[in-house]
């Protein structure tokens, strides 16, 4: 945990090195298109809303002033599959956001959607050696929860400190100062698959970017997409990608589950493509005109004209009625769902107060899925949209987008992690200067 | 339906990329902007400059244009004209302007010039302008000869102020100005003349005034008569002579000096012989009235 620590808090510091500068990238890397963002931090003193607007969530101190979306190549459930071509694809996207920018960045804090997360919730618990509890003490009990085993391979992607309880009170957001005996504390912990990680590190390296930055897809789309209230009292973010489709479980602004499902748009489209029998960037471009979840009557006689691309176009014209078209949809986007409603189950989302779920991602502008969502996952089903953000342009303002502004916001205001926290000195190597060092600094 | 056709969406090449990225930089781009050719000037205006002979050539035209410059007509001053001098004067003033007519105006130190006619001995003011059409312009105040100083090196003429005006030849050249002789006597001309002024009544006898000692006058009158007068209430002590003059024929008697040095005690000498005189005289009377 040790080396982890060290990574992550050098992640930090370059965050902070990029704030100082004030400009940083945003890479949302998907499996359909990869967003690239250029942020400019003004400083919260810059900000000026107007009376009684202070700065909500955290998104009046930055600036987005430079936008770019590229198709993504090389891609698959949210991994890279191909290196070179990603390296391409990010290369192009940073390169237009700089030029809009008329800046270049340095700093980048990227977003993936796969690596096949798992979500671990630990506890630990210590006496307090002093009455009051110092920001030591906190530091001590993160590091007291015992980890489990995350298996081969796997990188922490998040470790944040959802709840603290002070003898027997619980739900504390922040327990420094108060005095108690014995401080517990329950820690949610994101793992990742370590080579996919590595992968993407590499290619944002090969751009000559520096990462500042690194999260859960699913975790930023739930920040961007659920608002306040839905946070506080508990709700899921289903992030409808390309390739993937994230789960997210929020309760009092903490995420405390997420989850992928590796099924998402990209399948829709290839039901298509076979079931319809024309090539791909057809199927995709007929989804994307005339697809839909519910069928009517009416979707019996709108007649949709398709043709194969085989170079014989006064042969192979063929017409296909939009309840056929959805027939095929359909059963995929059921598929999903339910897939969504296991993953739900799994993490004892009935169990919450609040069982909103918002439903965001570019899959979920196909016409009629609330219906269809609000069967399969329960009666609180909405469509989100990601927070509004300054400077954006209106192209990226769909709820395809709800990553990439998570992501902004998650750079602007981000949560308390394990390792924002001084390492207690128990953790450090035991001949270590640094040890040293503390002991005096804690002792005089 | 038509064909679907994808998009094209061409990457970069990644030295494409890095170029972008440094044409980006800010550091970069002012240095490009502003140092690249600011570096060029300096850089060929060093190269040609480095060569004696373009140096020697431009500063060569230079001065061509200048000088054509300040030929043109307009600038040129082509005779002088002289005010208020006399004609020994301005032929002075003639000499020692050392300037070759037609010149350029700005090759004429106008400052400098009026300190060389102002240092003549004649010129009281000078002043010195460059008139319309080319005329140089000098007005001369003369100084005017007040008195005749009879020094060790001669003649000479000084006015009022003691200042000199001319070497003079002979004394009757000006027999209308007084005379004044001893060392340093330029330095009183002002108590001289205001000594002859008081000495208006005695004009027909008076020679001259002479500085002794270079601190008090003596008034030299015919027949080797003297006045000797104090250093300060010079002109009282004239006119309390002048006053005992008119009483009792003072100076008519057969006096050598009147010494007024002392104010308190006024001294006579007698003519060697004169008591002598006066005595045979006085018997003569005497035995006038005795027979």
């Amino acid at each position: 945990m040790t080396e982890l620590y060290q990574s992550q808090r050098a992640m930090r510091r370059m965050r902070k090195a990029a704030m100082d500068r004030g400009v940083v990238a945003i890479l949302d890397v998907g499996s359909s298109k990869i967003a690239c963002l250029v942020l400019r931090f003004d400083g919260p003193d810059r900000f000026n809303g107007g009376d009684g607007v202070g700065s909500l969530a955290g998104q009046s101190s930055f600036r987005v002033i430079g936008a770019a979306t590229t198709r993504s190549r090389g891609v698959r459930f949210g991994e890279i599959d191909t290196m070179a071509e990603t390296e391409r694809a990010i290369r192009t996207a940073v390169q237009a956001a700089q030029k809009m920018a008329k800046l270049r960045v340095d700093h980048v804090i990227a977003c993936m959607s796969g690596a096949t997360p798992r979500s671990y919730g630990l506890n630990g618990e210590i006496d307090l050696a002093e009455s009051v509890v110092t920001e030591n003490d906190v530091a001590r009990v993160l590091a007291s929860c015992d980890a489990p085993d995350f298996g081969q391979d796997r990188e922490v992607l998040h470790a944040q400190p959802v709840n603290f309880a002070l003898d027997h009170r619980s739900g504390m957001g922040d327990p420094r100062g108060q005095i108690g005996n014995r401080l517990a504390c329950d820690m949610h912990v994101l793992t990742a698959d370590a080579t996919v990680l590595q992968n993407l590190l590499y290619c944002i390296k090969r751009c000559d970017l520096e990462l500042a930055g690194l999260a859960s897809s699913a975790y930023v789309s739930g920040i961007s997409s659920l608002v306040e209230d839905e946070q506080e009292l508990g709700a899921a973010c289903i992030d409808l990608g390309g390739g993937t489709t994230g789960v997210s479980i929020f309760i009092k602004k903490h995420m405390i589950f997420a989850d992928t499902v590796r099924l998402g748009g990209d399948h829709i489209t290839a039901d298509i493509s076979k079931g319809l029998q024309v090539p791909l960037a057809q199927a995709e471009r007929i989804k994307t005109f005339s697809g839909g979840a519910v069928a009517t009557g009416m979707d019996d006689r709108d007649m949709i004209e398709i043709a194969g691309d085989s170079g014989d176009y006064e042969r192979d014209r063929r017409q296909v009625s939009r309840a056929e078209l959805i027939g095929i949809m359909r059963p995929r986007i059921e598929e999903i769902l339910e897939d969504v409603r296991a993953r739900l189950d799994a993490a004892g989302f009935e169990h919450l107060p609040s069982q909103q779920i918002v439903l965001t991602g570019g899959g979920c502008q196909i016409p009629g899925l609330d219906g269809l969502a609000s069967r399969i996952l329960g009666q609180q089903v909405r469509l989100g949209r990601p927070l509004r953000v300054q400077g954006l342009p209106q192209a990226a303002t769909g709820s395809a987008f709800s990553s990439a502004v998570g992501l902004c916001l998650f750079a602007a205001h981000p949560q308390d992690e394990w390792w924002d926290f001084e390492m207690p000195m128990e953790r450090y190597p035991a001949r270590s200067l640094r040890r040293a060092v503390r002991w005096f600094r804690d002792n005089w | 339906m038509q064909p679907v056709n994808p998009k094209r969406d061409p990457a970069p090449t990644r030295l494409s990329y890095r170029l972008n990225r440094l044409w980006l930089t800010p550091f970069f781009r002012a240095l490009l902007r502003v140092g690249v050719p600011s570096f060029v000037i300096v850089f060929a205006g060093g190269f040609y400059f480095s060569d004696a002979d373009r140096r020697e050539a431009i500063a060569t035209k230079y001065m061509e244009l200048r000088r054509s410059f300040e030929e043109r007509p307009e600038f040129m001053v082509g005779l002088m004209a002289i005010d208020g001098a006399s004609t020994e004067l301005s032929d002075d003033i003639r000499e020692v302007l050392p300037v070759d007519f037609p010149i350029s105006s700005f090759d004429l130190d106008l400052e400098v010039m009026r300190g060389i006619v102002a240092g003549l001995d004649a010129v009281a003011r000078a002043d010195l302008r460059i008139r319309d059409g080319g005329v140089l312009q000098v007005t001369v105040v003369e100084r005017v000869p007040a008195v005749v100083w009879r020094s060790r090196r001669g003649l000479e003429l000084l006015d009022a102020e003691g200042h000199r005006v001319a070497p003079l030849a002979a004394r009757s050249v000006r027999g209308d100005l007084p005379v004044i002789a001893g060392d340093e006597a330029d330095k009183a001309v002002v108590e001289a003349l205001l000594l002859m002024n008081a000495a208006a009544p005695l004009k027909d006898r008076l020679r001259g005034l002479a500085r002794v000692g270079a601190r008090r006058w003596d008034v030299v009158l015919d027949r080797d008569q003297r006045i000797l007068l104090p250093e300060t209430g010079a002109v009282e002590a004239l006119q309390r002579v002048i006053a005992l003059d008119q009483a009792d024929d003072m100076l008519e008697r057969d006096l050598v000096i009147v010494d007024m040095r002392n104010a308190a005690r006024p001294t006579l000498r007698m003519a060697p012989g004169a008591v002598d005189e006066m005595r045979r005289i006085k018997s003569l009377e005497a035995g006038v009235i005795l027979q």
